[in-house]
């Protein structure tokens, strides 16, 4: 009953064109529940006989994803990928989840892990090429590598496209309380993140890359940027940034923009619109004085030892219903045309998920890896500015306290060695 | 001597768990990543001190209140009836039995700017106060969570302090303060100093904590740690160097620790 009202809750919403995005698309989804039912048992696949290859072999592959980045079946009317992939295979799927690339490359590089089908973003997909831990794809067994849209292929970390499918994108935005900042979306820009009037209300990425990015597109630099100089002054913004920031936080936006305990937060637009869907005060834009534009993909590491069956998977996940059930679910944005081509008009018209091709050439830019001296210089400046010192607190008390609690301790002892040569005499 | 044959499971245990991967440690804090000797990674350490010095602070104010409030909580269970103890150890444990996490979690949500503790100030119309993301905020997770290891190794000791003891003080015209300050204080001197130790050590070396209610702009050196294995900077040797230090510091401290106890039965 609750889940009816819900849903009346956000058609009406989407009515009012407060936002358009994933929310109309659960609205529908909760009412023709019937049909999706339906989908379900007549899941179509384009070739079934390539699928079946390596039934009852008993092969299994794992799967290492981000966290809620699959069509689960957990909620009513919504595809479970991963078993209707074992059913029709037969392939076991071992489905794992990380919170950041760098988890992802920390478990790759422990070898403690093998996997056989991986999704991560851009920079670390040419960062992992470049390290020989992707391997190339046989794109004859991955033949629905057809349906990815013609500017999502070659993209800068892979330019021959020999080692990914890409499976999302999405650009970062800002979330916003609407209720509490009264702003036309077109006037929000990156600087309302560094605006005071908001001092402890606002959120902040918990990562030195997409932090600085944010901060080097308001310098105008390339968010790409190797240079010393600019890295600094990028970091010298976000540490006058530091004073007014709530937290830095990373999935923990959802809790917080969801509690109302922040009014400002950049995240990534798939995330956003899931918050926003249950969440009628916050509202979303994209910067329009530019962003960075994220691409994940798929790749098989050279691990790999079900190279064939994870090709199916990546096949698997490319079939046009796939597709559609995992971009309706996540609302990230899709680069695939008969998914995209599934989608309501509405979604297909959101500037938040599918801005339009003109500002995406213009002003965004896809995080390419960067060389390791940068990515050093950029680490440390970003450790420097989280630990930098609040200006009010007094420095010495912290090494006073240390240095008399030792002299203390010292008297201790001495007083006690004398004590106990006397006990002895 | 057949005795001997039964520890050997543990001795196994010891060395392929703890001798082995300290070692391996200190390996990495010494090596390049082709494998070549370096101090490079130590001396890096250096630029940290900072952070060495805020988590030494804070953890140090965390273990000081734990002990003032574990103190007088431990002395009142020891002299209780016997059959009222374990009731209220029970109670002392009973946050135990929930997931560390969660109880830290929790304090998010009763901490934050809309949280329920600025929503009761905001009834007698205080605040709203920034709580949640100070360092405040992160004495008091490790506070709250490491409480009970102090009042336990204290209670522990307190117990066995004979009633005749107390007697014996008054007895010999010791009023209740002296008693307290000449008797139960030096008795449970061996409480203290393992209660410090299991407080601290795992304060000082918390990432957690400092994670969920320091807001990210409380770095630890368990943050720091973190961050070279699970982070951006992906660097297991800076990690592994930061690590040792840290050893080294808690092992010198906890050696200072040793010296105040009369006889040597602290846990390390």
């Amino acid at each position: 009953m609750k889940k009816r009202f819900f849903s009346l809750l956000m058609a009406s919403l989407c009515m009012a064109g407060i936002f358009a995005g994933c929310s109309a698309e659960t609205a529908d989804e909760e009412e023709d529940d019937g049909d999706e039912e339906v989908t379900e048992q007549t899941l179509t696949v384009s070739d079934p006989d390539y699928y079946t290859r390596f039934k009852d072999k008993g092969i299994s592959i794992n799967v290492y994803n981000w966290g809620e980045y699959i069509s689960t079946g957990a909620d009513e009317g919504t595809l479970d990928v991963n078993g209707e992939f074992e059913k029709l295979t037969g392939i076991k799927v071992n489905y794992t989840n990380f919170a950041t690339n760098e988890e992802m490359y920390a478990k790759m590089k422990g070898g403690a892990a093998s996997y056989d089908v991986i999704i991560p973003s851009d920079y670390m997909i040419s960062k992992l090429i470049k390290e020989d831990m992707i391997q190339k794809l046989d794109m004859e067994n991955i033949p629905n590598f057809s349906y990815i849209m013609d500017n999502f292929r070659n993209m800068a970390y892979d330019p021959a496209n020999e080692y990914t499918v890409p499976y999302t994108w999405g650009t970062v935005g800002i979330i916003y309380d609407t209720t509490m900042i009264d702003l036309a979306p077109e006037d929000i820009d990156w600087d309302l993140l560094w605006n005071e009037d908001y001092a402890d209300q606002i959120l902040m990425f918990d990562n030195p890359r997409d932090a600085f990015a944010i901060s080097e597109i308001m310098q105008g630099y390339s968010i790409n940027t190797e240079d010393p100089e600019e890295l600094e002054a990028a970091a010298a913004k976000l540490t006058k940034q530091k004073k007014i920031v709530q937290g830095y936080v990373m999935d923990e936006i959802f809790d917080k923009m969801g509690a109302g305990d922040a009014l400002i937060a950049p995240y990534y637009a798939g995330d956003a619109l899931t918050i926003l869907e249950e969440n009628d005060s916050l509202g979303f834009v994209v910067p329009k004085s530019g962003t960075n534009l994220f691409i994940d993909a798929m790749c098989i590491p050279t691990t790999s030892r079900q190279k064939e069956a994870a090709e199916m998977y990546i096949n698997f996940m490319c079939e046009p219903d796939i597709a559609y059930a995992n971009i309706d679910y996540i609302c990230y944005s899709t680069p695939h045309q008969a998914a995209f081509d599934m989608l309501d008009e509405e979604v297909r018209n959101s500037s938040v998920s599918y801005p339009d091709s003109q500002f995406i050439a213009d002003k965004t830019t896809v995080f390419v890896n960067l060389s390791d001296e940068a990515n050093q210089q950029m680490q440390d400046l970003w450790t420097e500015m989280k630990s930098a010192e609040d200006e009010n607190t007094n420095k010495w008390i912290a090494p006073v306290f240390l240095i008399a609690s030792i002299v203390f301790m010292v008297v201790v002892l001495i007083r006690r060695r004398i004590k106990s040569k006397k006990d002895i005499f | 001597m057949k005795l001997k044959y039964f520890s050997a499971p543990y001795i196994i245990w010891m060395v392929v768990f703890i001798a082995v991967p300290l070692l391996l440690i200190a390996y990495f804090a010494f090596t390049t990543d082709g494998g070549s000797f370096t101090v490079k990674y130590i001396s890096d350490v250096g630029q940290y001190a900072n952070i060495f010095i805020r988590s030494i602070w804070l953890s140090l104010i965390a273990t000081a209140i734990c002990l003032v409030v574990a103190y007088p909580v431990a002395f009142i269970l020891s002299r209780m009836e016997k059959h009222k103890q374990g009731t209220m150890l029970m109670i002392v444990m009973l946050p135990m039995w929930m997931n560390f996490l969660l109880r830290t979690y929790a304090w998010m949500t009763l901490l934050g700017n809309n949280g329920i503790i600025n929503h009761l100030f905001g009834l007698v119309g205080l605040g709203p106060y920034k709580l949640i993301n100070t360092s405040g905020a992160v004495v008091l997770g490790m506070v709250y969570n490491y409480l009970p290891f102090m009042i336990l190794p204290l209670y522990s000791v307190m117990e066995k302090i004979d009633k005749s003891m107390f007697e014996a003080a008054s007895d010999l015209g010791c009023n209740s303060t002296q008693t307290l300050f000449r008797v139960v204080v030096p008795l449970s001197v061996p409480g203290i100093t393992s209660g410090i130790t299991m407080v601290f050590v795992p304060a000082i070396s918390t990432f957690i904590i400092s994670r969920m209610l320091g807001g990210g702009s409380n770095l630890l050196i368990g943050d720091l740690i973190e961050m070279q294995f699970l982070g951006n900077a992906y660097n297991p040797h800076l990690g592994a160097a930061i690590s040792l230090v840290l050893m080294v510091i808690i092992l010198v401290i906890m050696t200072v620790m040793n010296q105040f106890d009369p006889e040597d039965q602290v846990l390390m």
